[in-house]
Formats: C-alpha cells, sequence, structure tokens
C-alpha cells in the first residue's frame, strides 16, 4: 500500500508493511517503558526557551492537538543545544522529551536521517497507527525546521 | 436491551462500545438485508425490466418510503446521500446559488466541522457573511443573542439538533420561527438525533433535516437529505447525470421528479435497503423505549461521571431541569465529554482502550468550539440501545485506573 502523496507522513513510511493493532494489556518489559514515558512526561527534559538559537520550528498535530516548538543551536553543522516548548498528550511530550537528548552533539545530517524506528525505539512501547502521529510530531517539527532553515 | 441483536458485541463480550456517536454497531438483520440483496436480486435500479431489476427497484423505493414514514415526511421529499456531510454540501451549494453578497449564514459554536466548513466556501464564494449563535456558560444557545442575529439579511439557518459533543439539544422549532419570520431557511443536522428520539420533521417545523445511516444501525455510506417538497421542487439538482434526466437531447436536458432528480448516477442500493432495514429495526423496539432506555443509561452515567474527582463533564449535566416523569430528553442526549485534571485525552483514550474500552477522544471534528472553550480536547462517551449500566461502572474503573496511572493530583503542565 504505497502513498502517491509526496507528503506522505512518516507514519505512513512506517506502516506500509509495519501495521499493527495494539490493544490489550501491556507486558512486562512495555510496563517498564511505560514509567520511562510517564516520568518524561511528568518531568520533561529540555523543556525551555533556547533565546539565540539557529532555529526554532512550530507544528501541531490536529488528531489531538498537540503542539510542540523546537528550538535548535547548530555550530560548524553539529547540534550543541536542543530544547522544545509544547503541550499535549503523554506520547507526543515524551517523545520531544527523549529527542532533545538524543540530538544533542549529532550532527545535522545524522539528524536529517533520524527515521520513525528511532523515535519508535526510543520509547520502546508498541505505539498504534492512530498514536504514531502524537510519537513522530517532534521528529517531524525536527525534519521541517531543518529543512525550511536550509540546513 | 437488545444487545445480542448485534453480532458484533456478542463475538466480543468484553468489548465496551461507548463511541456510538461516531458510529453504531450493525444488528443482524441489518447485515442480513445486505447480503440479502447482494446473494438474491441485485441489479440496478430504475432500469431494467426483468425481475431482480424490479424487485431492486422497489426495494430502493420502499426504503425511501420508510424512512419518510419514520420521520413524518413523504417519499417525495427523501433524498439518499452519502451521509450527513454529503447532505449539508449539497445544500450549501444549492441554496448558495442564490446568495448574494451581504447575506447571512446563521450557525452556531457547537456545530461540527460539516455544517461550518462547506457554508466558509460558500461564503468565500459568494460574498455571504457567517455569524454564528453564541452558547451560553450552561453550554446551551443563547437564544436571545439567536433572535439579534437572525435578521433580513439572514438566508439560512443551519444548527445541530443535538451537539455531538456537549449533548446540548436545541430548540429547533423555536430556530424555525426565528428564521421563517424573517423569510429564511432553516436546516437541522440531525445525525445525533434521529437514532435516539421521534424526531417528526413537521413538528420541528425545518426547511430540512440531514442525518446519516450508519449513526442508527444501518450501513456507512448512506445518509438523508429531508426537504420539503415545495423547496425542492423549486431547487435545481446538485449532480447530473443518469437517473436524475427526464429528456436528454444533445443541446439539453430536462429533470425528473422528487426525489430522483437528487439522486444521479448509479445509488447506493444495498446501503438504502441496510438503511430501511434499520429503521424497521428501530421502530420495532419502538423509539419511544429506545429514548426511555438511554435517558436511563445517560442518567446513570451523568450521575457516576460526575462523582469522580477532577473530572468535569464538557456539557449540560442534566438530562432536564424540569421534573421529567416521561424520560423523554428534553435539554440533553447521550453524548458525554469530559476532561480528566493532569490528564490527555488521548492519554485516557489509550488507557481506556488497554481495559477494552471504546470511547473518542480529541476535538471530534469541533475544533472551533473547543478553542472557544479552550480544551485541546476531550474524551466523549456515547451510549445507544445495546450499552448496559455495567458498561458505565467499567468506564469508571477505567477513568480511576487512567488516574492512578498517571497519578493526576501530581502532574503539573507546564
Amino acid at each position: 500500500m504505497k502513498s502517491n502523496n509526496p507528503e506522505a507522513t512518516l507514519v505512513e513510511t512506517y506502516f506500509e508493511n509495519k501495521y499493527e493493532i495494539v490493544s490489550g494489556k501491556l507486558s512486562e518489559e512495555e510496563e517498564l517503558y511505560k514509567e520511562n514515558i510517564l516520568d518524561h512526561y511528568k518531568n520533561p527534559h529540555n523543556k525551555r526557551k533556547i533565546s539565540h538559537c539557529t532555529f526554532n520550528h512550530k507544528d501541531f498535530n490536529p488528531l489531538c492537538g498537540d503542539e510542540i516548538t523546537l528550538f535548535i543551536k547548530t555550530e560548524q553543522g553539529k547540534i550543541i543545544d536542543a530544547a522544545f516548548e509544547g503541550n499535549g498528550c503523554a506520547i507526543s511530550q515524551a517523545s520531544a522529551s527523549m529527542l532533545t537528548d538524543h540530538i544533542k552533539k549529532m550532527s545535522l545530517e545524522q539528524a536529517k536521517q533520524l527515521g520513525p524506528w528511532d523515535i519508535f525505539n526510543l520509547l520502546g512501547i508498541r505505539i498504534s497507527h492512530t498514536r504514531s502521529k502524537c510519537a513522530l510530531l517532534c521528529l517531524k517539527t525536527l525534519q521541517e525546521g531543518i529543512k525550511e532553515a536550509k540546513l | 436491551m437488545n444487545s445480542t441483536d448485534f453480532p458484533l458485541l456478542e463475538k466480543n463480550k468484553s468489548l465496551v462500545y461507548l463511541d456510538s456517536s461516531a458510529t453504531s454497531q450493525k444488528p443482524s438483520s441489518v447485515i442480513k438485508s445486505m447480503n440479502d440483496f447482494y446473494l438474491n436480486y441485485n441489479a440496478n435500479v430504475h432500469r431494467g425490466i426483468y425481475t431482480i431489476s424490479e424487485e431492486a427497484t422497489i426495494a430502493y423505493e420502499k426504503a425511501h418510503e420508510v424512512v419518510a414514514q419514520f420521520i413524518g415526511a413523504e417519499l417525495e421529499e427523501i433524498i439518499f446521500t452519502r451521509g450527513t456531510t454529503e447532505s449539508l454540501n449539497f445544500l450549501a451549494v444549492a441554496l448558495g446559488k442564490k446568495l448574494k453578497v451581504g447575506d447571512e449564514i446563521v450557525l452556531s459554536e457547537m456545530e461540527h466541522h460539516s455544517n461550518i466548513v462547506p457554508w466558509q466556501q460558500i461564503a468565500k464564494t459568494t460574498g455571504a457573511v457567517i455569524k454564528y449563535i453564541p452558547i451560553t456558560s450552561d453550554y446551551t444557545l443563547n437564544m436571545s443573542d439567536a433572535q439579534k442575529i437572525i435578521s433580513y439579511r439572514t438566508k439560512i439557518v443551519s444548527v445541530t439538533h443535538i451537539s455531538n459533543v456537549l449533548g446540548t439539544i436545541n430548540p429547533i422549532t423555536e430556530l424555525a420561527q426565528m428564521a421563517h419570520a424573517v423569510g429564511a431557511v432553516i436546516i437541522a443536522d440531525a445525525a445525533q438525533s434521529v437514532p435516539h428520539m421521534k424526531v417528526n420533521v413537521k413538528d420541528l417545523n425545518c426547511d430540512f433535516l440531514v442525518f446519516s445511516g450508519h449513526k442508527m444501525c444501518g450501513p456507512t455510506g448512506i445518509g438523508v437529505l429531508y426537504g420539503k417538497k415545495e423547496l425542492l421542487q423549486n431547487m435545481e439538482p446538485f449532480q447530473f447525470g443518469g437517473g436524475m434526466i427526464q429528456e436528454v437531447t444533445f443541446e439539453d436536458s430536462t429533470w425528473t421528479e422528487l426525489p430522483w432528480k437528487f439522486e444521479a448516477g448509479t445509488p447506493m442500493i444495498a446501503e438504502a435497503i441496510g438503511l430501511m432495514a434499520a429503521v424497521e429495526y428501530l421502530q420495532s423496539i419502538g423509539m419511544e423505549n429506545i429514548e426511555k432506555y438511554i435517558y436511563d443509561l445517560t442518567q446513570y452515567s451523568l450521575e457516576k461521571l460526575s462523582a469522580i474527582p477532577g473530572l468535569t463533564i464538557i456539557g449540560p449535566k442534566k438530562l432536564s431541569k424540569e421534573n421529567n416523569e416521561s424520560k423523554k430528553m428534553k435539554d440533553r442526549g447521550a453524548v458525554i465529554s469530559f476532561t480528566l485534571d493532569g490528564i490527555h485525552p488521548h492519554d485516557v483514550g489509550e488507557v481506556l482502550n488497554r481495559e477494552r474500552i471504546a470511547v473518542r477522544v480529541g476535538h471530534h471534528c469541533t475544533m472551533p468550539l473547543h478553542k472557544l472553550l479552550k480544551l485541546n480536547g476531550t474524551v466523549r462517551a456515547s451510549f445507544y440501545l445495546y450499552n448496559t449500566k455495567e458498561e458505565v461502572d467499567k468506564l469508571v474503573q477505567g477513568i480511576f485506573e487512567a488516574q492512578k496511572i498517571f497519578q493526576a493530583e501530581k502532574i503539573t503542565q507546564k
């Protein structure tokens, strides 16, 4: 099921071959990850503004009204600081918290290569088709921000 | 009540389906009627003179008749569409043709996107202006504002009968009076009301009434556009092609009679037959009985939900302001939206889904309303004739579970 839409979301790319309906109780391993997600949600990392950032970008997920503004500071092609502001569901805010940790010290080139799998791995929990939009909002914001800043 | 009539619910006994406002489950009689059509008399309608085409045509026309009687209308006044959204789009285009710069379209702040977006497009092309009837702090329409907003510039009033978020039942009859007094037409979006209560177009005195089949035990892909005969007679078709013409020459065409002049192309035959079976199913139980049953269930849910600390119901708190022995839904219907302090609606939905409880979360196609109420979303539980009080108890348990997981009181959203 390939989408012809060039704007096809990361979610669609991910689900081309991998579609799963998530329901039922969480496994023990997932329970542990869930704690981690809740921890990031309640005590988010990098939730602040960067006043002299290289670029910032705002995006939102109309599905549940999640909102994320990313602030990125780069030096010689390297991300030296990343932060975010926003509000929304636990998945969207936790993944922004995790992603901003993850991309610090990455090169822009590496950041451009990040895909849905990286986010799902960070979260470590099965994400349903619908909720993938929440999980991937931060990545979409990052990549569109990079594109817009022409970096 | 009758949950055994619904094969999906029978097969999934642990499923607590509380999203009937989005779409209802289907009774076996509806599924069987559509199967029966495809297995035994599948043919196009209004075309063949052979037996199975005759059978299909009779069934298709009878579906109009059954739906007409169901809402107190006549066969000529029932147009089948793809659903409420398509009905509203058709009306926007057809009525929009007569609008001039400065004419006004009056909607309400609690409308579904399907009753806002088509009008915005028409307003853009005609220069007409959209006015919104505001809602009050108790989530009802501000009728004194409505009286001021509906003026001689108003040409169309289009308002939902029951809000799909707030559950509020709007006084269509009163609005119809205001609209008619200034020579405007009134459209009632009855997507949420026709499935739940006896709706009669004569009592409402609306000019047009629109609803969907799939929210009332029928299949998806079919909806209804009711219009007063004298209005439909003077309206141009929405779509053109086969089935809706009287005569076609290379130069021009004339239209066939009501309601077929509004149904171009091969219609949704199986879906119409399914819708007919759905109406017959609802009638076999009796709309009054359904309304009473849902009234009790909603009453029970409102009591249980409003007792939960940290839960806020977004909508009228009571089914009826006055003492209501008849159990007729007067002020609100069986849609209950709520928020939980410190937990995003999507997270509530996720936890509930793990418990096999299906609710809707988000803005429910009413972004402007949510923005107005300063909410980024709500959790919505909606009930139908197959739901039970035990299921409401499970919902309450699920909410407690969500609060436990998120230890809600400790979260401070920054």
